[in-house]
């Protein structure tokens, strides 16, 4: 009877199975729940004068990015190279990816490029971007006849 | 070895942490961070890309060979602005692995730069083979 209650740690272990299983196939398939966005991930965020990108981008040299404005347009290339190979080195696992990056953003206004600022701190990288003088939106009084 | 031609990077899925039969005193998401894991004659080491994390909110703990990585992320909202568009989550980062080799738990090394964890763990030093001189009689 006790033995009933004992197989708790079969489902345990399945679970690891399935999330290993999860972990090598999501390279393969669209994820269900988000549309399968380009290198590297970015979050946006808004105010009135601007947007603030966020990117995470962990491993990558800062001096090694790119950044470009045209327009409305901001363009984010580099590289991540792999560790450096050593000798009698055996590798256990490897999930962490490598290679080169390249990804365009539209911005819903045009960019002030001279006022762009962009820093990298702990593997994320954060791009403020002011809106142009002239694209700001104008107010216009109503005069009242 | 010989330079290969670059592929283009994909983007990895963060996966959050399984549930436990215990919970996380903070609410927010906790994900497993990429790992590399390989092995030299002397040494294990662990690379992990735990982005957002500064080297000072990092824990490591090694106990009876199992390996905890506990890494926590300080929120990087910018001021006065509002999220219009997301394809991460901020979250922490919690993994641990057992390691079959022993450790010298005194000379492990860690270091957090751009936003990757780099664990130097020292195998415990083999009794050396000592050499016997056969003399001629």
């Amino acid at each position: 009877m006790n033995r009933l209650y004992r197989p708790l740690s079969v489902w345990r272990e399945m679970d690891r199975i399935q999330r290993e299983m999860d972990r090598l196939f999501s390279g393969y398939s669209p994820s269900a729940h988000r549309a399968a966005p380009s290198y590297p991930p970015i979050n946006i965020w808004t105010k009135e004068e601007g947007q603030v990108i966020t990117a995470e981008m962990p491993g990558i040299d800062p001096d090694k990015i790119e950044i470009d404005v045209v327009a409305d347009s901001i363009t984010l290339s580099g590289e991540r190279n792999p560790d450096p190979e050593q000798e009698g080195m055996i590798y256990h696992r490897r999930e962490r990816n490598h290679g080169k990056f390249s990804r365009t953003i539209q911005l819903p206004f045009m960019v002030d490029a001279n006022k762009v600022e962009a820093k990298f701190t702990d593997g994320v990288l954060q791009i403020t971007l002011p809106r142009a003088e002239a694209d700001k939106p104008k107010k216009i009084a109503v005069k009242s006849a | 070895m010989t330079k290969k031609e670059s592929k283009e990077m994909q983007v990895q899925q963060q996966e959050a942490v399984a549930a436990e039969d215990t919970e996380r005193t903070r609410q927010r998401q906790c994900f497993v961070p990429r790992a590399d894991v390989y092995e030299t004659e002397t040494d294990v080491v662990v690379v992990a890309d735990i982005p957002g994390v500064t080297n000072k909110s990092v824990e490591i703990t090694l106990e009876k060979n199992v390996l905890i990585i506990n890494a926590f992320r300080s929120s990087s909202i910018p001021e006065g602005y509002s999220l219009a568009y997301s394809e991460y989550e901020e979250g922490d980062y919690m993994r641990s692995f057992r390691l079959s080799n022993e450790i010298n738990q005194e000379k492990i090394d860690a270091k957090v730069k751009n936003g990757e964890l780099w664990l130097n763990l020292p195998k415990v030093e083999v009794a050396k083979v000592k050499k016997i001189a056969v003399k001629a009689a």
